[in-house]
């Protein structure tokens, strides 16, 4: 990956600049909703830099955003932690619990890795549930934060501060993430990813770069928990099913695979779509879901941001094309 | 000392069902080399498809009949729609497509037949046989399913022209088709097998756990761990894997608590996998480099 060229900065300041302009546009719900938006990329760019980049395959996502959410809800409702000193502890737990899942992970691969982190995302809600840690969790019942409050000199109301104190995140790990995947590191995981006995032949330190990824994903997707959570305050079991963990999968292929931009595309869908499709069937969000994870399997395996790549390419040829004759 | 006995056979009858679906794994893990994590949605959907039959009036072994049937051929026809596009993808993608399947399966049956909570009946009497004061005759009459079930298989892969060439297929494809073996098809006969052995599993937990879409979600991580604890290419291995997790299932359940059940598949597939991930009848793979 290159670095930008002054067209796709202009760009990016143009993005940036309509984004700082959204929250004073639309409805505080909408604020709301587009706040999750920003929530779920993040959490899509994690993901997808383990099983885009990495060709780890995980099922069990959903977990590590769960564990990123009652992070900063338990400091905030029991340890009294302002919101925002919550979100770099819920990153490091994940990291860690990423880290540590990852390297009995190490000896697996593909299909098992699918499995272990299967059975990962299915028992979270029962592990969550559990009554020895009861009193951190609350059980069943979950736990309920206060929404923080903007500070009284930006006169912003309290969606509209949420959502800045989420785009801020967005833009720092974003641009992290940009570096880690572009660098050195980057190349080692895509490496590992199409030819493993090559990189480790080429002095690739696998097991390391496969659990620090995994690490870092997990990070990344705690970091989206830790937010989300704040931004619906609210935190339960049963909202970090297994299905979770389908959503964040669902987003990635979307969005496209091994993609930085794709996570917007992915987090935009898994937001909107359930809502719309809602009004049909409480069923046909997850029906919708299926057959748009298939139809994009046999035809666009890139993914949102992929199609977008290929149709400027497309572009682009054909206008230079015009130029030389 | 009663209890505990109690408990092991109680979780044999549950085994019995892991086990079936475990089998069912491994028949399209042999054939294809990949798990379908859509099995055990597959299998609740052939369930309703029996709720169904029998709401309308048909006989209950008729309506297991006919369930079975059509599983079968709902998992041919899987087979050579959906899945065969993919075949040769990366592993990535073929993963994702049996999670498509898993949610569509689960979506359509809760569109059709709403989440609510359905009794399934057994087709055993609902006084113990034999007045055994340990197993009660559903437990008994679907772990005896199972057996036959097995039976059968074991008998049709052994002695059957067309088992010795499904077998074939999954070992040597290049050298079957070279003899005249419609690779594809044993493949997808493959498929429709694990689907009626599914639906069977399906139609023996139902009375137990209630019809609703979800039902199979725990059933299907047992079978996983199952199939994973005896070796996932050694049918023998998985049926027996299945029998375990289902007698530890329960022994755990009641001595530490049922709250942690999920959990314990999840340490037992981590722990095989990391200690021994061939398990315990599996071949253990040498790649070349």
């Amino acid at each position: 990956m290159r670095g930008l060229d002054r067209r796709q900065l202009a760009g990016l300041a143009v993005l940036l600049v309509l984004a700082c302009a959204l929250p004073f546009l639309v409805a505080n719900y909408r604020v709301f909703q587009i706040t999750l938006v920003l929530a779920y990329a993040i959490a899509l760019l994690g993901l997808n830099m383990l099983t885009g980049y990495n060709g780890q395959i995980s099922l069990g996502h959903g977990a590590f955003y769960a564990i990123g959410a009652y992070t900063a809800a338990i400091l905030m409702d029991k340890a009294g932690w302002p919101y925002w000193a919550t979100i770099p502890v819920a990153g490091a737990v994940c990291f860690v619990a990423g880290f540590l899942f990852g390297l009995p992970a190490l000896r697996l691969e593909g299909l098992y890795l699918a499995l272990a982190t299967f059975a990962l995302g299915v028992a979270m809600p029962q592990i969550l549930k559990h009554k020895s840690i009861e009193e951190w969790t609350g059980g069943v019942q979950g736990i309920v934060i206060v929404k923080p409050d903007a500070p009284a000199w930006t006169g912003l109301s309290q969606d509209q501060w949420l959502y800045f104190f989420c785009l801020a995140w967005v833009l720092l790990l974003f641009v992290l993430g940009w570096n880690l995947l572009r660098g050195r590191v980057g190349r080692a995981m895509v490496a590992i990813r199409d030819q493993p006995i090559a990189a480790q032949a080429m002095g690739v330190n696998t097991a390391m770069v496969k659990s620090l990824t995994f690490g870092v994903s997990a990070l990344y997707t705690g970091i989206a928990g830790a937010l989300g959570a704040i931004a619906v305050q609210f935190v339960a079991p049963d909202s970090f099913s297994f299905f979770l963990s389908i959503t964040l999968l669902t987003g990635v292929v979307i969005g496209g695979l091994a993609s930085i931009s794709g996570a917007f595309f992915g987090a935009v869908f898994i937001q909107f779509i359930p809502n719309i499709a809602d009004e049909i069937s409480k069923a046909a969000p997850w029906a919708i879901y299926g057959i748009v994870l298939i139809a994009f399997m046999y035809t666009m395996p890139t993914g949102v941001a992929g199609f977008v790549r290929i149709a400027r390419a497309r572009l682009a040829r054909r206008r230079g094309g015009s130029t030389v004759r | 000392m009663d209890q505990l006995l109690h408990q092991i056979l109680a979780g044999l009858a549950t085994g019995g069902i892991y086990a079936s679906v475990a089998l069912a794994l491994v028949m399209i893990y042999q054939a294809t080399h990949l798990v379908n994590f859509a099995q055990g949605e597959m299998a609740m959907f052939a369930t309703y498809l029996a709720w169904a039959l029998l709401q309308a009036g048909v006989p209950y072994w008729g309506a297991f009949a006919i369930t079975v049937v059509s599983a079968f051929v709902l998992g041919v026809a899987i087979e050579r729609i959906v899945i065969r596009p993919v075949e040769n993808s990366p592993i990535l993608a073929v993963v994702i497509v049996f999670i498509a399947l898993l949610v569509i399966f689960n979506s359509i049956a809760g569109w059709i037949f709403t989440y609510t909570i359905k009794p399934f009946p057994s087709p055993f009497p609902a006084e113990p046989l034999f007045g055994n004061p340990y197993l009660s005759s559903h437990e008994l009459g679907s772990m005896a399913i199972t057996l036959v079930v097995l039976l059968l298989l074991f008998v049709f892969f052994r002695f059957t022209p067309l088992g010795l060439a499904m077998r074939a297929a999954a070992q040597n494809p290049v050298s079957s088709r070279l003899v005249g073996i419609r690779v594809g098809w044993m493949l997808a006969l493959g498929w429709g097998l694990a689907a009626a052995i599914g639906a069977i599993a399906g139609m023996m937990v139902a009375p137990t756990v209630f019809l609703e879409p979800n039902m199979m979600g725990g059933v299907l991580l047992y079978a996983f761990a199952g199939a994973l604890l005896g070796g996932i290419d050694s049918p023998g291995g998985a049926v027996l894997g299945g029998f375990i997790v289902g007698v530890l299932e329960n022994v755990v359940g009641t001595y530490v608590g049922s709250e942690l059940k999920l959990t314990l598949a999840l340490v037992v597939i981590i722990g095989v996998l990391v200690v021994k991930p061939s398990g315990l009848f599996g071949k253990v793979h040498v790649v070349r480099v």
